[in-house]
């Protein structure tokens, strides 16, 4: 009887703790998410002088001959896999070498983390100077290099302006990955690669036979954070190329912001929304399905 | 790393491992700083160096006037003040919601912990470029356009589960009897949480704070779409609208001195809280 009371006490006390986080969560994240799915079935554009008109599918139907929504999504397919590919093995390796002993290691593991910390909006200013067609260092070390003779437009060219968002958003985000990757190396005990090493292992075998599946969920977590965040890509690109030359750099998160701020249509905006909302779901799901089996996998080389 | 190192030498007797780290750190070290280092770079230069060609990597002249520019050309004082006052209010408000809150999904048998909790693990992962619609309308609705609120609240959202994730695992590993005799002492849930509890856990609520605080002074969507008074801007917006003021004579010097400005507060906090900061990150997401 008085552990029921006790018990009931703290079940009171706990929701009283919880309920302000909760409530700003609730207000931040659920209601627009839940409005998208409501608005995406009404239209709501300078059409209807903004007025909501309830059109069923309709938004979802004009998605499917939307050449506009199919090209940023295929621009988002084209630079989240490039990217993600490549910051998880440039962050492999700069995992690796964090991971050795040596002099500086301390100061080399803060310089990792600047890139990092900056706001990526500002840094998308300091790479489109980098940029720059002009007087851009890049275009500068090529001219030197003998490369090329006159200065290459990088941003004005649409493989070449992917190329460049690609390469600026692999500098921002590798650290991410290499820390969490860190982490994950300096658990596995060292005596795995002694033993692996006197059977006669190169460490290229153990590479692949130690590190790699043992890695393996580290490696799952920071793809899944680093794809929910390279899929819905927006400051970078917005700073550096605003999704142009021609809509080459048009991710589907630039083309949302477009089409709610700039032709006001919020029906369709919604759609759009909610499809992308739908696509990270599956992502996840798929994700934590693959993270539960290596979990188990490392748990079994261990 | 012994083992790497014996086991590199005993195959030919070169010692690979000397030569290839340093390369590797040095690489390391170029492609992270590289960027940063040409901004600061070109903020100091003159403007016949910045526009010459070739370029100019040592240049003999070097000048503040870009960094004065931003002071008298624009109120570029006031975005560092709002965007300090945006990122530690919601900082303070955020570690106030969320620590207690990770002290329930850490400690209290409550119904419905699972779903919370899962909750919170999966809201990490939605981009904020999903909620600026929803959240506009509420923004229009309450009158809090160029309202400072209309950031300040979004911005605790956004970074209550990293803060929530963290600070719960961080009560995880306190000792249980040090509870159990508060309980005793007839300490109760709140009085044992504010007064025993939160002094301890100081060094975790540093650690979340300061990721906290970064992500917030990093915010973009948000800030542009609620803010459009000038001296209302945050950072992020006000740079990255500089460029914007013609397309002929694009201000560069101004440009970098405003990168390197803007992001002053951040290469400190990293300089100083390294170690924190790397802990905090690796039991936010590896928790996660």
């Amino acid at each position: 009887m008085k552990l029921d009371v006790v018990q009931k006490r703290e079940q009171k006390t706990g929701w009283v703790l919880l309920l302000p986080a909760l409530i700003v969560l609730l207000v931040v994240y659920a209601y627009p998410i839940l409005r998208a799915f409501w608005l995406s079935v009404f239209t709501q554009n300078l059409g209807t002088e903004l007025e909501q008109v309830f059109s069923g599918l309709s938004n979802y139907g004009r998605m499917f001959s939307d050449g506009r929504f199919w090209q940023s999504l295929w621009n988002t397919t084209v630079f989240t896999t490039s990217s993600v590919l490549l910051e998880l093995i440039l962050g492999i390796g700069v995992a690796l070498v964090l991971n050795q002993a040596f002099k500086g290691r301390g100061i080399v593991r803060t310089i990792t983390l600047i890139p990092w910390a900056l706001p990526t909006a500002v840094m998308g200013v300091a790479w489109a100077w980098i940029f720059n067609d002009q007087y851009g260092v890049v275009n500068d070390i090529l001219r030197r290099l003998g490369l090329i003779e006159t200065g290459i437009s990088w941003l004005g060219n649409p493989t070449l302006a992917m190329i460049a968002v690609i390469l600026a958003d692999v500098w921002k985000t590798t650290p991410f990955i290499a820390l969490l990757l860190l982490a994950g190396l300096q658990s596995i005990p060292g005596d795995l690669y002694e033993a692996h090493s006197l059977d006669g292992a190169t460490p290229w075998q153990s590479f692949w036979k130690i590190t790699i599946p043992l890695l393996m969920p580290q490696i799952i977590v920071s793809l899944l954070f680093r794809f929910a965040q390279a899929f819905a890509i927006f400051d970078l690109i917005q700073v550096m190329t605003g999704g142009g030359p021609g809509g080459a750099t048009e991710t589907v998160s630039i083309y949302i912001y477009s089409t709610v701020m700039r032709y006001l249509d919020f029906g369709y905006g919604s759609a759009l929304i909610v499809v992308t909302f739908l696509i990270l779901v599956i992502a996840v799901a798929i994700a934590s399905f693959l993270l539960t089996r290596a979990r188990a996998n490392a748990a079994g080389v261990r | 790393m012994a083992i790497a190192q014996s086991r590199s030498q005993s195959k030919s007797g070169v010692n690979w491992r000397a030569i290839w780290l340093p390369i590797a750190v040095a690489l390391v070290v170029i492609f992270f700083l590289a960027p940063v280092l040409w901004q600061v770079l070109t903020s100091v230069k003159v403007n016949e160096d910045i526009s010459a060609v070739p370029t100019v990597y040592f240049p003999t002249r070097y000048t503040l006037a870009h960094y004065a520019s931003l002071f008298t050309r624009r109120p570029f004082g006031l975005y560092i003040l709002n965007s300090a006052f945006v990122s530690i209010t919601s900082t303070l408000l955020c570690l106030t919601l969320g620590a207690p809150a990770a002290y329930v999904l850490a400690r209290l048998r409550l119904v419905g912990k699972e779903v919370i909790l899962a909750i919170v693990l999966i809201v990490t992962l939605f981009p904020t470029v999903l909620l600026f619609l929803g959240l506009l309308e509420i923004v229009q609705a309450t009158n809090l356009a160029n309202n400072f609120l209309a950031l300040i609240v979004p911005y605790t959202a956004i970074n209550l589960p990293l803060t929530i994730l963290v600070m719960r695992s961080f009560f995880q590993q306190l000792p249980k009897d040090l509870e159990d005799s508060a309980r005793v002492d007839g300490y109760n849930t709140v009085q044992m949480l504010w007064q025993i509890l939160l002094p301890m856990t100081l060094p975790a609520l540093v650690t979340t704070g300061i990721l906290t605080f970064i992500a917030a002074w990093n915010e973009f969507i948000f800030a542009l779409t609620f803010i459009s008074q000038e001296n209302m801007k945050t950072i992020p917006v006000a740079t990255a609208q500089l460029s914007g003021a013609s397309v002929f004579e694009i201000p560069y010097g101004p440009i970098a001195a405003a990168t390197i400005l803007g992001t002053l507060p951040l290469i400190l906090l990293v300089l100083f809280f390294q170690r924190k900061i790397v802990q905090g990150l690796t039991a936010g997401a590896v928790k996660g």
